[in-house]
This record gives structure tokens, sequence and C-alpha cells, in this order.
């Protein structure tokens, strides 16, 4: 039973981190910056809880805000650009992400032992969960409380008057400044919700898989989150959550049978469903 | 209420716009006209901010806009319809219009919440107005992308009487329609200058331009050669030879 327990988490995980390019894919960005904003999120609500020794829920909240204050910084001149450029934009601040948490040490003694991030090393003594006597099944129902929340969040938006101007930048960003609307305030806003969606996806999987290093958000994992909204489709929220169960609950793991040649075929199965589908698993949003 | 003052727009060597001079009255609809690449999608994009002008004014109701981003202008009061229509085609019609209702009364009146994360009944009578001028009731859940061409140009221009422009720029609206079709055409531009919206057409079909236009100027290469009523610009030389080219008269 662990075992789905385990996948849901990380189902549940991978949820936000689509649902966090959802929101962006829908003003037309591609961005690879959310492993960015996720791994900011993980290591803040890490350290908060193991070094200051606060609660999950808050530490939580302030990964939620530091992941949105960086997306927001990042959103005003990344935005400025488009198409392949932001692309790469986009990659470089996720990697440079990455390099200052390889580069990173903040260790302080508790309890006899040193904590804290230690560079290439990581941060290995998260243990919010098990300290206060967590089993498998409440830590994953306590990650879909905030997936739930999220989907939700960004279901309201889409029926409302944001979400129509998020999709109308999306359409055409000429015809969307000439009706008045105001991409700058329009993309960063998407982008800085988002960064806050990443930012509690990134602190939920750090205390579940209690240690976490540079290696864990990586370009892969970049990768992963803007694939989901694509795969799924951009006609609601559900096609993301659908994504990543296809792709983590079916290709990941249903696949590990095969060995070596999983990887190979993961990539053709990706490959066939955005042929046989080409605009999401949900297809096209029809008003 | 609309004065281009000396404004050029040059693209490399190529002068798009070249010192035009422009003067639109308030209750006018005025008439651009010109030969293709004559520099009038220029001047309307130059207007409406798509591109800032190279030199020069553009005052909007005393107030010098040249320095001002487009959804700004939009907010003074400046709509525009697209010479090859623009719609947010994966949006309903309904929607469309939506998105649309920018103006700067909306932006008073409406509460942040009500206006951002509210449903769509507070401005569902007002919506329903734009689809009953433009004749797009019955299709208001539609896609945009689904309509035939005529409609799409209704619902571009609806869209952008959504944002309660005081000055409207009509970019080649008759561009593709039939005769019945700009007869229509005509009707809606002169009920909405009864309304109180200024025109500032830019447009090829003559038989639209010289039926609504109170006064015409004529482009050529980017500079105004000529101005006054379409009575005078039909018997005008230099608009005669720019149409029909050498030394006719």
């Amino acid at each position: 039973m662990d075992f789905y327990f385990g996948l849901a988490q990380l189902i549940g995980v991978h949820t936000l981190l689509g649902l966090s390019a959802y929101i962006v894919l829908l003003t037309g960005q591609v961005s690879l910056a959310q492993a960015g904003f996720f791994a900011v999120g993980a290591y803040t609500a890490g350290m908060l809880t193991v070094l200051a020794g606060w609660h999950l829920v808050p530490a939580l909240g302030a990964s939620a805000m530091t992941g949105a204050a960086v997306a927001c910084a990042v959103g005003f001149p990344a935005l400025r650009v488009k198409g392949l450029m932001l692309v790469i934009a986009t990659l470089a601040f996720g990697e440079g992400v990455r390099l200052f948490f390889f580069n990173f040490d903040y260790q302080i003694a508790k309890g006899g032992i040193q904590v804290g991030p230690l560079g290439g090393e990581g941060f290995r003594q998260i243990r919010f969960f098990p300290e206060n006597g967590w089993e498998t099944g409440e830590v994953m129902l306590f990650i879909w409380v905030f997936v739930a929340a999220a989907m939700a969040l960004l279901w309201w938006f889409d029926r409302s008057r944001y979400g129509t101007v998020l999709r109308a930048v999306g359409e055409d960003e000429l015809a969307a400044q000439s009706v008045g609307i105001n991409l700058t305030a329009v993309k960063v806003s998407a982008m800085t919700v988002g960064g806050a969606i990443a930012g509690i996806g990134g602190g939920l999987y750090a205390h579940y898989t209690t240690h976490i290093e540079h290696a864990s958000f990586s370009i892969l994992l970049a990768t992963f989150a803007i694939a989901y909204p694509i795969v799924g489709g951009l006609r609601s929220v559900f096609g993301t959550l659908l994504a990543v169960i296809f792709v983590q609950g079916i290709l990941v793991e249903g696949l590990r049978f095969l060995g070596d040649w999983r990887n190979l075929l993961f990539g053709a199965l990706i490959v066939l469903a955005m042929n046989l589908r080409p605009s999401g698993i949900l297809g096209r949003r029809r008003a | 209420m609309l004065e281009l003052r000396a404004l050029s727009r040059h693209f490399g060597g190529v002068r798009a716009v070249d010192g035009l001079d422009l003067a639109v009255q308030e209750g006018q609809i005025f008439g651009l006209i010109g030969p293709n690449g004559s520099g009038k999608s220029t001047t309307v994009n130059v207007i409406t901010g798509l591109f800032p002008p190279t030199s020069g004014a553009i005052v909007f109701r005393g107030r010098d806009i040249a320095g001002l981003p487009t959804h700004l202008r939009l907010r003074e009061g400046i709509a525009r319809t697209f010479q090859n229509i623009r719609l947010f085609g994966q949006l309903s019609v309904w929607q469309n219009l939506w998105v649309a209702q920018n103006s700067a009364q909306d932006l008073a009146h409406q509460g942040f919440f009500a206006r951002w994360l509210g449903g769509q009944r507070g401005v569902r009578e007002e919506i329903g107005r734009l689809l009953e001028f433009s004749g797009l009731a019955h299709k208001r859940d539609e896609l945009a992308a689904n309509l035939a061409f005529g409609e799409q140009r209704r619902l571009e221009l609806a869209r952008a009487m959504a944002a309660k422009p005081k000055l409207l720029l009509l970019d080649e609206p008759a561009a593709g329609m039939n005769s019945e079709e700009i007869g229509q055409l005509r009707s809606r531009i002169l009920k909405l200058r009864e309304s109180g919206v200024t025109i500032l057409l830019v447009e090829h079909v003559m038989e639209l331009v010289m039926g609504v236009t109170d006064r015409i100027a004529v482009l050529n290469f980017g500079q105004k050669i000529a101005e006054g009523t379409p009575t005078e610009i039909q018997a005008h030389p230099a608009v005669r030879k720019a149409y029909l080219g050498g030394e006719a008269a």
C-alpha cells in the first residue's frame, strides 16, 4: 500500500508543478523556470522547519511567498522576450537556481548534529513528518489538500474574467494590447501565481522525500513541468492532472518492467500521445 | 479631437509616414485613403501605439499621447479594428467582448474583485446590447474562429465598441465584403457617429468612403497630397494622378 501512497504523493506534487506551468502557458508563455521556483520553495520550507523549528503549514506559506516573489522578479525582465528567447531565458534562470543551491551552505548544530543545506551534498535532515509521527497515507492526504486547493483556485480563475484575459493574451498579444489589456501586468501576475503554486509544491516535495539536493531540480524537472499542461491540454486544469497521472503513473511506473528500454519507450509514447491528440488529452477548450 | 503634428515613422530607410499633419474634429467621420503602401495602416498603428513615432506629436483631446503604451491609449478613448481581423479565435463571441471592457469608466466603477474574479452577471446587460448592435446575439456562445467572415468583422467592431471609445479607428473595415454587407456596415458606422463616436476610416472601397465621410485626407508615399470634402477629393488632380498613375488629370 505504501508504494501507491508514495506514487500518489509524487503525482500530487508534480500536479502542483504542472499547474504552475499551466497558468503561465495560458498566456502563451513556455516557461522552463518552474523547477527553479519549485527548488526555492523546497529549500525555504525545509530550512524553516529544520533550522527555525517552524510548523510545516506556515513554512509552506513562506514557500508560496518566496516562490511568488522570485517569479515576479523573474517575470518582469523575462516576459519582455517571447517564444524561443523566453525558453532560453527561463532555462538559464532554472539552471542558475540549481547552481546556487549547488554552492549554498548554511548549516547549524542542532541536537548534536550539523543540519541544513550543504552544497553538493544537499539538505538531508528534513524530518518534519517522521518526527511528528505522520503515516505515509496521512502525508499523501495532506499533499492532496493543497493539490485540490490549487486546482479549485485555477478552476475559478478559468471561469472568471481574469482567466479569460489570460487566454486572450495567449491567443493574440497584439489584439489584447489593442483592446486595453496591460500585457506586462497580466503576464507577470500569471508568473507570480505560478511561482506561488510551484513554491508550495517544492515545500511539500522537500518534506515527503526528507532530503533534497540540487540535482533534483534539473532541466528534466523543468521539462516535466511544462510537458504536463502541453500533454494535458489547456481546456481545463484536469488536463494537467490527467497528464501527470499518465506520465508518472503509467509511463514512468507502469513501464518499469522494461528496464533500460523504458526511457526510450517513454519518449516514444509521449510523441505518440501528442500525435493522437495534438491539442492535449482533454483537447481544446470549448466555450 | 485628434491632431497629428509632423508625424513620421520610418522603417530603416523607408519613410512609411513622412511629416503628416492631420486634424480630426469631434463628431466627424474622417476618411484616410491612398494607394497600397501609402502609409495608412502605419498611421493607425502609430496612433494606437503599436509603433512609436520616429518624430512628431500625437495630440488627443489636448494631450500628447505619443509616450503612452497601447493599453493606456485605449483607456484615453482610442479603440481600433484591424485590416486582417484579429479576434481571440478560441474564445466565445461573448468572451471576446468581455475581455475588451477596459474603458476608464469600467475601471472606475467596478471593484477590483468584481472586475477580475467576479462572474459574468454584472456585465451581461451591456454585452447584450453590443451583441444586439452587431446582430450576433444568437451566436453568443460560438467560438469566434467558427464565425463567418462578415460576422467576424462585426464582432471585431463590437469588440472595439466594448471599450466605450471616443475615437474609433477602422482599418479597412469593408475589405472582402460584398455590396450588401458594405451597406450594412455603412449604416452601422452612421449609427456609431450618432451615438457620439468620432471615426477615422481607413479604406480602399470608395463606395463606402465617399458615402459616409465628412472629410478625407489622401496619402501617397507617407505624405498627405490632398485634403477636403468627398466632392473636392474626387475632383482633385493630384488624387487622380496618385490613383490612376502617369499624367492623368
